[in-house]
C-alpha cells in the first residue's frame, strides 16, 4: 500500500488558503509543523487554519498523523520546528495546562472519565472552582454543570455518579467537560466511533450551536457522510504530511479519497455473490434475562446476516450468549440440523460457532504473548500431542493463516504487542479461521479501521463466505451493513424489530425500524 | 520482548557473576566450587518456592499463603515421622504433597468458585494455616532427637557431587520449564495472565487454570515443608516466617510480570539465586541481618523500576514498526 501511495504525487492545494475562502481571520494557524520521533517523522511540513464558527474536518489514514497534530494542539509533543499562531501571535504550548489556558480543548475518541465520581466532579475534575476557603464550591460546580449540560441540551442530573449513565450520555458529559474551560478551539477526535445513527444527530446539533458561539472545531472523523453534513473546511494528511486542504462542500467524496491513499479507490463494498447453502444454523427464540428476549433466525452457509441497530439494542450480548460467554435465559440452537447447546466459549469453539469481539485489542488478543501462541489459543487441542503442545504443529498453522492473511511480521515468535494495530487485527482473525469454524459473528468488524483498510476487510469478509463459511456481521454502520449482507436483522431495545432482504433493505428502512419511527 | 527478556536474564546472570567475583575479593574462598554448590544448595529451597509462586503470578494471581502452608505442612510431617518412625519416607514426602496440595486447592477454590481477589484469600489463609500450626503443635516444637535419621538425611545426601536437595530443585526447575512451555495448562497460565478477557474468548476456563496454579503451588510448598524441615532439622509454628515476600521479590527480580502472562523459569531460578547470593555473601563480608533486609528491599525496588522501564519501551515500539515499514517499502 505504501509503494502504491508514494506513487501519486502531493496535490497542488499546498498554497496556503488556496480556494479556501473564509472572509474571517483564523483562530489558529499552525506553520510548517514538523515532529521527529527518533527513527520517524510523525509530522511533515505540515500547515493547517481553524476558523471561528467553522468545522474544519481532519481526513487521513490511521498513521496519517492526526493524532499526532491533536497532541501538538494540546500541548502533549512539543514540534520540533514549526510555530502556532493564536490570534496571529506566536504562542508556545509548553504543557497541557498551557495549551487549555489558551483555549484549547480536546474530546477524545476514548473519553476518559470516571465511573465513581459524579457528572459534576468528572466535568470539573482537575479545575472546580474553590470556595473562599479554598475548599471545593459544591454548589458552584453543580449549578455551572447543569448549565454547560442544558446547553447540550441534555437534563442530566450532575449529582448522579457516572456510572449509571448511557454511553451516550457519557458523550454529552465529556463534552460539557472540554465546554467547562473557556475553549475556543475544540478537537473532536472520532467523537461518533461508539455512537448510533439518532447520538450522531443529537450530537452534530450540538456542534451546530459551538459554531454558533464562533468556537473553531477540528472534526476528526472516518465516515464521509458526517463530515459532509458538518464540516465547511478540509485538510488531508497521508504519511505525516498535509497533502490537500480547502472547502468540503465544494470537493466531492472521491476526490478526498483519492488524497487520503493516493491512489482512486472503487468497489468500497466488494460483495461478491456467494452461493447460498442450506441452513446451517438455527437460531430460536433466543431469550436473556435482562438483555434480549425471543430472537430467532436461520443462517444458510455461505449467506452473510447483518445485525443494525442502535448502541445498546442488544445486539453484542446476542452475539456473546451465541458463543457461550453469557447463558441464555430460553431458546433452542440447531446446527446442521442437530440440536447444540453452547455452555462456554469452549463449547462454541468445539461446535464451530466462533466470535470476533468488537475490541479486539482487549477482547482479542495477549499481547506479550508470541504472535503464533496468541493464534493457536483456541486451537490447543488440535496441535497438541497426547495432551503436549508441539511448536511445530503450532507454527506451521500459524504460518498458515499469517500467509493467507498477508501478515507483516519479523518472525511468528515476536510478542504480538510489537505488530501494528493493522496486523494484530490479522492475527484476531487468523486465530479464528485457524479453528476451522462454521459460523463466525464479526461485532463491527471494520469500527475505527480507515478507509483503505476497510476496504481490504471487506474483500475478505466476502471471501470467506464465498469459501462457505455463514457470517453473522454486527455493524452501526449503514452503508456496510447495506452494502455487505444478504439479509438484515435490525434490532431495537433487545428485540428483533425486522427483517429484510438485501434488495428490500433502505438506509432509511433500516433506521426506521431501528428507532422505532415507524 | 523476547529479545529484552533473554538480554535481560543475560544481564541477570551477568551481575551474579559480578557479585560473586566482587563478594571474592573480600571473602577468601568465596567462588570456590564448594562455596557455590553450597549457595545453590542453600537456595534450593527458594527455587522451588518462586517457581511455583511464578506460576501463580502469570495467571494474575498472587498466593501470600506459601511460607504458612509451607510451617502447617511441616509440622504436620515432622510430628507424623516423630509418632510414628517406621512409616517410610516416600509415604512422608507424598503426605508433604498432599496436605500442600489440598491447602492450595482452599486458595484456589475461593479464589476461582468464589471470585475473591487472590491477595484477599491468600492474605486470609496465610494467617490461618499459620495458627492452624499452632494448634496443631499447641506451640510446641519438634525438634532434631525426635525425628529419624532417614528423615533428616536423604536432602543432605550427596549425590553426583551434588545434595539431594540441589537435585530436587534442578529437577524441578525442569519440571517447571516443561510444564510452562510443553502443555496446555502453561499456555493457559500465561494467556489467562498475559489478557484474562481474550484467554475466555479464546474457550480457556481462566478459573479453573488459576485453581490448578494455586494446587501446584501448596504442593510446592508442602514438598518445600519437608525440605526446610528436615535441613533445619527442627519444627516449630515460625518456620519459614516471611517467606512469602523472598517468593515474590525472586520472582520481581527475575522478571516476571506482577501484572501477569509474562516471564520465564530461567528468570524464576535467577532471581532466587541472585537473592541467595546475596544472603550468603553479606554475613560472611560482615553486614548485619538487617542491613541485609534493607538490601533486599532495594534490590526488589531496583527490580520493578527496571521492569516499569522495560515495558515503558513497549510504547514507544509503535514508532519503530512504523520506521521498520518504511524502511522496507
Amino acid at each position: 500500500m505504501k509503494s502504491t501511495m508514494n506513487a501519486v504525487a502531493p496535490m497542488t492545494l499546498n498554497t496556503p488558503l488556496a480556494n479556501q475562502t473564509p472572509n474571517l481571520a483564523p483562530i489558529l494557524e499552525m506553520r510548517g509543523i514538523s515532529q521527529i520521533f527518533p527513527g520517524v517523522k510523525a509530522l511533515d511540513q505540515v500547515s493547517i487554519s481553524l476558523y471561528p464558527g467553522q468545522v474544519t474536518a481532519l481526513i487521513g489514514e490511521n498513521g496519517a498523523g492526526k493524532s499526532t497534530l491533536v497532541k501538538i494542539l494540546t500541548g502533549i509533543y512539543r514540534p520540533t520546528e514549526g510555530e502556532i499562531l493564536l490570534d496571529g501571535k506566536p504562542v508556545q504550548f509548553a504543557s497541557a495546562q498551557a495549551a487549555i489556558d489558551a483555549g484549547v480543548t480536546a474530546i477524545h475518541q476514548e473519553t476518559v472519565l470516571f465511573d465513581e465520581l459524579t457528572v459534576g466532579e468528572n466535568i470539573f475534575l482537575g479545575h472546580a472552582p474553590r470556595t473562599r476557603f479554598r475548599t471545593i464550591d459544591w454548589r458552584t460546580i453543580n449549578a455551572r454543570s447543569r448549565e454547560l449540560l442544558q446547553q447540550l441540551e441534555s437534563d442530566i442530573d450532575p449529582t448522579i455518579r457516572l456510572k449509571d449513565l448511557s454511553i451516550a450520555q457519557r458523550h454529552l458529559v465529556a463534552i460539557a467537560r472540554a465546554l467547562s474551560v473557556e475553549a475556543r478551539i475544540v478537537i473532536m477526535d472520532e467523537p461518533t466511533a461508539a455512537l448510533s445513527r439518532k447520538e450522531i444527530d443529537d450530537l452534530f446539533r450540538i456542534v451546530e450551536g459551538l459554531k454558533r458561539q464562533g468556537k473553531a472545531i477540528l472534526f476528526i472523523s472516518h465516515k464521509f457522510d458526517e463530515l459532509y453534513e458538518i464540516a465547511e473546511n478540509f485538510a488531508v494528511f497521508r504519511d505525516g504530511k498535509a497533502v490537500g486542504h480547502g472547502r468540503l462542500k465544494e470537493t466531492p467524496q472521491g476526490e478526498i479519497v483519492r488524497l487520503m491513499v493516493g491512489r482512486d479507490v472503487h468497489d468500497v463494498f466488494p460483495k461478491v455473490e456467494a452461493e447460498i447453502g442450506p441452513v446451517v444454523l438455527s437460531v430460536q427464540g433466543y431469550s436473556h434475562p435482562t438483555e434480549f428476549r425471543d430472537i430467532s433466525f436461520e443462517l444458510k452457509r455461505g449467506e452473510i446476516l447483518g445485525v443494525y441497530g442502535l448502541i445498546g439494542a442488544g445486539r453484542s450480548e446476542l452475539c456473546q450468549s451465541l458463543f457461550g460467554i453469557t447463558r441464555p435465559s430460553a431458546g433452542r440452537l440447531t446446527l446442521e440440523g442437530q440440536p447444540v447447546e453452547i455452555r462456554s466459549a469452549q463449547d462454541a469453539i468445539a461446535a464451530g460457532i466462533v466470535y470476533v469481539p468488537e475490541e479486539r485489542g482487549r477482547h482479542g488478543l495477549a499481547l506479550p504473548m508470541p504472535i503464533y501462541q496468541n493464534m493457536t489459543l483456541p486451537s490447543l487441542a488440535k496441535t497438541s500431542r497426547s495432551g503436549f503442545l508441539k511448536a511445530a504443529n503450532e507454527l506451521a498453522l500459524a504460518r498458515q493463516y499469517a500467509e493467507r492473511l498477508d501478515l507483516r511480521a519479523a518472525a511468528l515468535s515476536v510478542p504480538v504487542g510489537t505488530l501494528s494495530g493493522g496486523n494484530q487485527q490479522k492475527v484476531v482473525i487468523g486465530k479464528w479461521l485457524a479453528t476451522q469454524p462454521k459460523v463466525i459473528i464479526l461485532d463491527e468488524p471494520t469500527k475505527g479501521i480507515d478507509i483503505g483498510s476497510k476496504a481490504a476487510v471487506h474483500g475478505f469478509i466476502s471471501e470467506l463466505a464465498s469459501q462457505g463459511l455463514s457470517i453473522i456481521m454486527v455493524s452501526s454502520e449503514l452503508p456496510e451493513v447495506l452494502g455487505m449482507s444478504d439479509r438484515i436483522m435490525v434490532m431495537r431495545e433487545g428485540l428483533m424489530a425486522g427483517f429484510y432482504d438485501r434488495s428490500e433493505a433502505t438506509a432509511e428502512t433500516l433506521v426506521r425500524a431501528a428507532t422505532g419511527n415507524a | 520482548m523476547t529479545k529484552l527478556l533473554k538480554s535481560r536474564e543475560l544481564l541477570l546472570s551477568g551481575i551474579i557473576a559480578l557479585m560473586i567475583a566482587g563478594f571474592a575479593t573480600r571473602a577468601e574462598g568465596f567462588a570456590e566450587p564448594g562455596n557455590l554448590v553450597n549457595i545453590f544448595n542453600d537456595t534450593s529451597i527458594l527455587i522451588i518456592l518462586a517457581l511455583a509462586q511464578m506460576t501463580v503470578i502469570l495467571t494474575k494471581s498472587i498466593d501470600l499463603s506459601v511460607a504458612a502452608n509451607l510451617a502447617f505442612t511441616g509440622m504436620a510431617v515432622a510430628m507424623t515421622n516423630a509418632a510414628f518412625p517406621d512409616l517410610p519416607l516416600v509415604l512422608l514426602i507424598l503426605m508433604a504433597l498432599g496436605i500442600g496440595a489440598a491447602l492450595g486447592a482452599i486458595n484456589g477454590f475461593l479464589v476461582w468458585i468464589l471470585q475473591i481477589p487472590p491477595i484477599v484469600v491468600t492474605l486470609g489463609t496465610l494467617t490461618i494455616y499459620r495458627g492452624m500450626a499452632f494448634v496443631l503443635s499447641g506451640g510446641g516444637w519438634v525438634n532434631a532427637h525426635q525425628m529419624t535419621p532417614t528423615f533428616l538425611n536423604v536432602p543432605r545426601t550427596v549425590f553426583l557431587g551434588l545434595p539431594i536437595l540441589s537435585w530436587v530443585a534442578i529437577a524441578v526447575v525442569l519440571g517447571m520449564g516443561f510444564l510452562l512451555t510443553r502443555t496446555p495448562f502453561g499456555r493457559s497460565a500465561y494467556a489467562s495472565g498475559g489478557n484474562p478477557t481474550a484467554a475466555v474468548y479464546a474457550g480457556i476456563d481462566i478459573g479453573r487454570t488459576r485453581f490448578f496454579a494455586f494446587v501446584l503451588s501448596g504442593a510446592m510448598a508442602g514438598l518445600c515443608s519437608y525440605l526446610w524441615v528436615s535441613r533445619y532439622a527442627v519444627a516449630y509454628v515460625d518456620i519459614a516466617a516471611g517467606f512469602e515476600l523472598d517468593s515474590v521479590a525472586a520472582c520481581v527480580i527475575g522478571g516476571i510480570s506482577i501484572a501477569g502472562g509474562i516471564g520465564s523459569v530461567a528468570g524464576a531460578v535467577l532471581g532466587s539465586l541472585f537473592l541467595g547470593v546475596i544472603k550468603n555473601a553479606l554475613p560472611v563480608i560482615g553486614i548485619s541481618p538487617f542491613a541485609q533486609m534493607a538490601i533486599s528491599g532495594v534490590v526488589i525496588i531496583l527490580a520493578v523500576v527496571f521492569n516499569a522501564r522495560a515495558e515503558a519501551k513497549k510504547g514507544r515500539i509503535i514508532l519503530r514498526d512504523r520506521a521498520a515499514t518504511e524502511v522496507t517499502a
